[in-house]
């Protein structure tokens, strides 16, 4: 008889015989190898010369849901997207999976049904990286339509683009009725030590409040103390792996979730109504300047762009025999801003000679805006206004993405 | 009666899945506080013991140390697997016959005691279907681990548990036996066996905390884990009372079963029966507004405390886990204060018969009760005899109740961690090289010229390729054996032995020169007392022209008390016989010239 994943088998092997659950076998696992679940729990590899099975899989019963009461309480719906913070392990295979139910997050914090009727599903299921601003629409729009049934938006997502997302948002809703908070976890759920459960209780609380504005809601330190509230247009993840990874860059964060929810100062309240612009031009570049950057390399990633955020070095440069090429595309239409791979701080084209060509060359520098929301804004400008607007809005603060006055912290 | 060894043993390398070194701390660089949650599990349950846990609601801070990093902290994916240990593992594996796994792969064995930060023990099965030869047969190993050690933990108050990070990822070999023994003698001997090949791979860390085993006794009924049962000489103890206290409890099963024995859950109040008792326990309790409450054990007269019959220590220590003192019952009353009038009224109160017994605790009523409820589930576990459960070691030789047993491990594969592929060729070369087996290193070193005994202690001591290199080289083997013996690990023997070669010092003073190392003194200074102080020649010259007359008058016959003379100044600054050369030839010189 033909043995599946999921059975229990024998495995014949030179070293004796092993019995266990045939699982499936990861993609870096050798040719000649066959993995088992031992009785012991213990997964190992072995060469097999033969085996034989001993019991079929049986079909597992899907898992009972729990009932969960309507109460009296504000409505908050969770739109799923995917990523570490909806990764679970399928425990009989050990494959990890990055797709699960929004509904499952009901199930996996219960503490969030004490806090809010949910409304949970699920747009799409992808991994963080493979984002792009097609689902950035697809989830604003989603958000539009949401925002009739409930009062708040909480949607977990992969924490590797969350600020990319975070900014398209923001920018995609000129006017928002209802706090948008996008929220992930550093630590897959299916851990015991995941903070998937703390970010995700918190950034159900702040979908309740009076909050008009697309924000992030993640651990602020290592311990599971509180969380913070990021401006979608002023997060970013500045570590790989730790829990508080997310900061805000030039500005303080928005607030603090602990049993309450904290506002530092002052906030944008939600607005009577809600209005969606949701074109974007995905022909937008972001370009890492770097030490030796060829003319040719520049002219090959404009060739095909309306427009490009630079990331340049210091107040903002790039070599000086790259103004002249950036001078022509911009004669030629292209928007070009320019931002700084400091992150803190303001770009400055007056203080030295190259800055002041780049900018006599009409290239816009962009404050203390982020390279990725710069980057996001000027996609979703090219995409609802003329060159001429898109130019005068790009460097003017539209959602608190530009800060004139910097402070010493 | 079947006895089951686990031995758990840190290896002298750097951390499992990190690069922080593996030596403890006691300085805390900075605290960072968790909680630890259930997952769901494949079938949607959660495991009732990691719930249970949970359901604490306990928050656990971690101390960092210099020697814990991102990994420890669970805020960085653990590094690959260190191959240091997992050779060490595999050496070991081979030394006791086990088989080699073709793919290893690391496993989350599910803990959410706090111990682990991640809330899993990293674990993998590296070896199966091993075996050792004892005095009693052949002894099955049928797994072999290496694991990541858990977190240090300092202390634990209310809701909050601290624990130290210096600990938790040091790596660990498991070595779990078939249950094969009989005896306490039988686990003892298998412990010393298996440390003893540990030992000899030369890269298992020494020292205290370093090496733990529990034991496993089973007696036909539920399984007893002896956890922490580290000290070798009160293995046979632990192990031969742990059979007396099973077999002890199946008799009282069948007591109460004769019997018709019953445990009734009606608490009775009888803190009016104490109002002016002389017991100071109970008057202290009650003082801060505590009850004495009760509870009938009918037909448990006897068994509670009455020869070997010990059901009550049983009882007793179902509360004292929950920090309840003040149990006392009817078998060790009156005592403690506790009179036998007011014994007597507990009786009448309860209405008890001969053969009946009772319990009482004197706490804050609803400890007392939760006690009680402690007590009346234990005292119904009686009629079955032995329960499974997890005991600690103590130092009189008998155990206590710890906790139950814990439930089969979850566990599900480490996703950060891809599988190690163990080749075969990789297998024979690690078996090329194989230490020798303690045993034929004993006999090996005992060759060199001391005693099985001292050879023993040296392999033992682990200094047995320190013996062997210095007794080739400048010979004395009783003397280095003594001096490694009695001396510290950390001297440098080889100096001293290349010194007395040289004789720069008489082998009569090795003793105090490795007690003074071994105190802290530099070798040479302590070396250069003793030969600086006198030049041989110039006191053997001046002892022979003070006595050139006994030298003219006797020749080589005032050898003799020439050599009592010098040496009478020489002893324990320079050998013996170096001194009787010079002295000789210095002899027959004067006799040859005068």
């Amino acid at each position: 008889m033909e043995v599946n994943e999921g059975d229990y088998v024998e495995v014949i092997t030179e070293k004796g015989n092993f019995k266990g659950v045939l699982l499936p076998k990861p993609k870096f696992s050798d040719e000649d190898i066959v993995i088992i679940k031992l009785d012991n729990g213990y997964n190992i590899g072995v060469i097999p010369k033969e085996i034989k099975l001993i019991k079929k899989a049986e079909k597992r019963e899907k898992k009972k849901k729990l009932k969960i009461e309507k109460k009296n309480l504000p409505t908050v719906s969770i739109i799923g997207t995917g990523g570490t913070i909806a990764s679970y392990i399928d425990y009989s295979t050990g494959a990890v999976h990055p797709a699960m139910s929004a509904e499952d997050f009901m199930y996996a914090v219960p503490e969030i049904n004490d806090e809010a009727n949910i409304r949970a599903n699920l747009v799409f299921n992808i991994l963080s990286e493979d984002m792009k601003p097609e689902y950035w629409i697809k989830i604003a729009r989603e958000i539009k339509k949401e925002s009739e049934k409930s009062e708040g938006i909480v949607i977990p997502h992969g924490t590797d683009t969350m600020s990319y997302t975070a900014a398209a948002l923001t920018f995609m809703f000129p006017k928002l009725s209802l706090p948008v908070v996008l929220v992930g976890s550093q630590r897959s759920s299916d851990r015991p030590s995941s903070d998937a459960y703390m970010n995700l209780l918190s950034a159900v609380k702040v979908a309740k409040t009076d909050l008009g504005e697309v924000v992030v809601v993640m651990h602020a330190t290592s311990s599971d103390d509180y969380c913070h509230i990021h401006r979608g247009t002023r997060v970013r993840k500045m570590h790989t792996s730790r829990r508080d990874a997310f900061k805000s860059v030039n500005s303080k964060p928005l607030g603090e979730v602990r049993d309450e929810v904290k506002f530092y100062g002052k906030y944008k309240k939600r607005d009577e109504e809600i209005e969606l612009m949701d074109k974007m031009d995905e022909k937008v570049a972001l370009i890492y300047y770097y030490p030796g950057m060829s003319e040719e390399h520049m002219e090959y990633v404009l060739e095909n762009v309306d427009g490009a955020i630079i990331m340049g070095t210091g107040l903002g440069h790039v070599a000086s025999n790259l103004v002249p090429l950036l001078r022509r595309e911009i004669r030629d239409g292209k928007v070009i801003g320019m931002t700084s791979q400091c992150l803190h701080g303001r770009v400055n084209l007056n203080v030295y000679s190259t800055g002041r060509n780049l900018k006599s060359a009409g290239v816009i520098p962009l404050g203390d805006m982020l390279p990725e929301v710069a980057y996001v804004k000027l996609m979703w400008l090219l995409g609802n206004y003329d060159r001429e607007k898109v130019k005068e809005l790009l460097p003017v603060n539209l959602r608190g993405e530009i800060e004139k006055r910097r402070f010493l912290e | 009666m079947k006895c089951g060894l686990e031995i758990h043993q840190q290896l002298a390398t750097k951390k499992l899945f990190c690069d922080c070194p593996s030596e403890l701390r006691d300085e805390v660089k900075g605290r960072v506080t968790r909680i630890l949650r259930p997952t769901q599990s494949e079938m949607g349950e959660v495991d009732r013991a990691a719930l249970e846990e949970s359901l604490k609601k306990r928050k656990f801070v971690y101390e960092i140390t210099d020697n814990s990093c991102l990994v420890e902290l669970d805020e960085e994916p653990p590094h690959e697997l260190n191959r240091e240990a997992l050779e060490i593992g595999i050496q070991v594996a081979l030394m006791l016959n086990a088989k080699i796994i073709d793919e290893i792969h690391v496993m989350r064995k599910i803990v959410i005691d706090g111990s682990n930060t991640s809330g899993f023990q990293r674990t993998a099965l590296i070896a199966v279907d091993g075996y050792l030869e004892t005095s009693f047969g052949k002894v099955k190993i049928p797994t072999i681990c290496i694991e990541e050690e858990a977190a240090r933990k300092i202390e634990e108050k209310d809701n909050v548990v601290v624990y130290r990070l210096d600990r938790l990822g040091i790596p660990l070999i498991e070595i779990s036996t078939s249950p094969d023994m009989k005896n306490g003698q039988q686990v003892k001997e298998v412990a010393e066996k298996i440390g003893a090949i540990l030992r000899a791979t030369k890269r298992v860390r020494r020292g205290a905390g370093t090496i733990r085993q529990d034991i496993n006794i089973s007696t036909g009924q539920g399984r007893v884990e002896i956890k922490g049962a580290s000290k070798l000489n009160m293995i046979p103890k632990w192990v031969d009372q742990e059979i007396e206290r099973q077999e002890s409890l199946k008799e009282i099963a069948e007591i109460l079963k004769n019997r018709g024995a019953k445990v009734e859950e009606k608490i009775y109040d009888l803190t009016e029966i104490f109002k002016d008792s002389e017991s100071k326990i109970i008057q202290k309790s009650l003082k801060k507004g505590g009850k004495v409450l009760g509870i009938k054990l009918v037909g448990f007269k006897g068994v509670l405390k009455q020869g070997k019959h010990r059901l009550g220590k049983e009882l007793a220590d179902r509360v004292r886990v929950i920090g309840i003192r003040g149990l006392f019952h009817g078998d060790e009353l009156p005592a403690y204060g506790i009179g036998e009038k007011e014994v007597e009224k507990i009786r009448e109160e309860m209405n008890l018969d001969s053969n009946d017994s009772f319990v009482i605790i004197a706490e804050k009523e609803e400890k007392a009760i939760l006690g009680l409820n402690k007590v009346i589930e234990r005292a119904k576990i009686a009629f079955q005899g032995v329960p499974g459960e997890t005991r600690a070691p103590k130092d009189d030789g008998s155990t206590s109740y710890l906790r139950p047993l814990p439930g089969a491990a979850r566990m599900y594969p480490e996703t950060d961690i891809p599988p190690i592929r163990i080749h075969q060729e990789y297998v024979e070369k690690i078996k090329q090289r194989l230490p020798k087996m303690p045993d034929e290193r004993i006999k090996e070193i005992a060759e060199l010229g001391i005693s099985e005994q001292d050879a023993r202690q040296i392999v033992h001591e682990g200094m047995d390729d320190v013996f062997e290199r210095i007794t080739k080289k400048y010979g004395h083997p009783t003397i280095v054996a003594r001096a490694i013996i009695n001396g510290c690990d950390a001297i440098d023997y080889e100096e001293i032995f290349k010194n007395l070669a040289e004789g720069k010092f008489a082998k009569e003073a090795v003793d105090d020169i490795v007690l003074r190392a071994c105190n802290g003194e530099k070798i040479d200074k302590i070396i250069e007392e003793y030969g600086a102080t006198e030049d041989v020649d110039n006191i053997i010259n001046g002892i022979v022209e003070e006595k050139i007359d006994l030298i003219k008058e006797r020749g080589m016959g005032a050898f003799k008390p020439l050599m009592g003379l010098a040496m009478k100044e020489l002893r324990g600054k320079v050998d013996g016989k170096v001194v009787s050369e010079k002295l000789k030839e210095k002899i027959r010189e004067k006799i040859e010239t005068t």
